[in-house]
């Protein structure tokens, strides 16, 4: 059975919700605390949402130096599955795993509501579940989501073929596109390998049908259908 | 060793939008405060530091800027040092 691990930081939010949409799609769950040295032998880390360490310097500028996180640089290294929702996805850029940055909201307003989000590509370890173009509706809720880059690694970024998730919104008035301004509207991108995937929204909190959508089950059933990792 | 005061300032690196800059700028206008621009907003962060002279205090604070206190993909640092 596939282990996948979240990692609880101090300030980290979700983290219940995303071990119950591990369990859901038939995966093992299995609980990370940032002081753990090492990763259980999960096949698969996921770093959750919230304000670790009270994003204090820069969100994620500090959990980036937990000590798990020597451990989650050389699962990735070894081409082990690694996923950054949100804070998680702020640490993972921090910690030079993913390109880029995730910079103050355009309208400095924390934004949380839903949004309309593009998959650009099926082949990363968590939309395997999706197809290229489908449009999902999940929530995003950050102050600090607007994905920038130098321009040079803009280029990679999308020569590569690395962006995962964009905003694709105006489909609904409470729902409309792009919540922060990030640069081509990005809202996930990867690693070149497509094992290390990080996103701004939040599928784990439409993840079940009493919550009135599943939209985002398919970021953790894509786990289970992706290809067993050689680590 | 000695010991100097460090003083690190770190700015969002020029032509990146500065919303928060920004704002502060319209805020001032709203005030009254005519002919203010260019507005910008950073971080300060002093610090006492050990070092062999003030040459090896300044790469060290550098250094600490690289690692942790600015992000090399947004922001730039200045690092001054007094005795």
């Amino acid at each position: 059975m596939l282990r996948v691990g979240v990692v609880t930081f101090p300030g980290s939010n979700c983290e219940s919700e995303t071990l119950r949409a591990i369990a859901r799609v038939g995966a093992e769950p299995v609980e990370l605390w940032h002081q753990d040295s090492g990763l259980k032998g999960v096949d698969v880390v996921i770093l959750p949402g919230g304000f670790s360490y009270g994003d204090y310097l820069r969100s994620g500028a500090i959990a980036r130096f937990s000590p798990i996180m020597d451990a989650v640089r050389d699962h990735a290294a070894d081409g082990g599955g690694v996923i950054g929702i949100c804070n998680g996805f702020q640490i993972l850029c921090e910690a030079g795993l993913l390109p880029g940055a995730l910079v103050r909201n355009g309208g400095l307003h924390y934004v949380s509501r839903p949004v309309d989000v593009r998959i650009e590509r099926s082949d990363s370890i968590c939309t395997r579940a999706y197809h290229e173009g489908d449009v999902i509706r999940i929530p995003v809720a950050h102050g600090d989501g607007r994905f920038v880059a130098s321009p040079e690694e803009l280029a990679a970024i999308e020569d590569g073929n690395q962006v995962v998730l964009r905003y694709a919104g105006g489909r609904m008035l409470d729902a409309e596109g792009n919540p922060n301004e990030a640069t081509a509207d990005i809202a996930g991108i990867c690693n070149a390998a497509g094992t290390v995937v990080g996103m701004m929204p939040h599928p784990e909190r439409l993840a079940h049908p009493a919550l009135g959508s599943e939209a985002g089950i398919g970021v953790f059933q894509s786990l289970v259908l992706s290809p067993a990792p050689a680590a | 060793m000695k010991t100097y005061r460090v003083h690190v300032r770190v700015m969002p690196r020029a032509g990146l939008l500065d919303p928060a800059g920004q704002a502060v700028e319209h805020a001032l206008t709203a005030l009254g405060f005519a002919g203010a621009s260019n507005v910008h907003l950073g971080k300060a962060i002093a610090l006492d530091l050990e070092g062999a002279n003030e040459a090896d205090a300044v790469a060290r604070a550098r250094a600490m800027c690289e690692r942790l206190l600015a992000n090399p993909v947004t922001e730039d640092f200045t690092v001054e040092v007094a005795a």
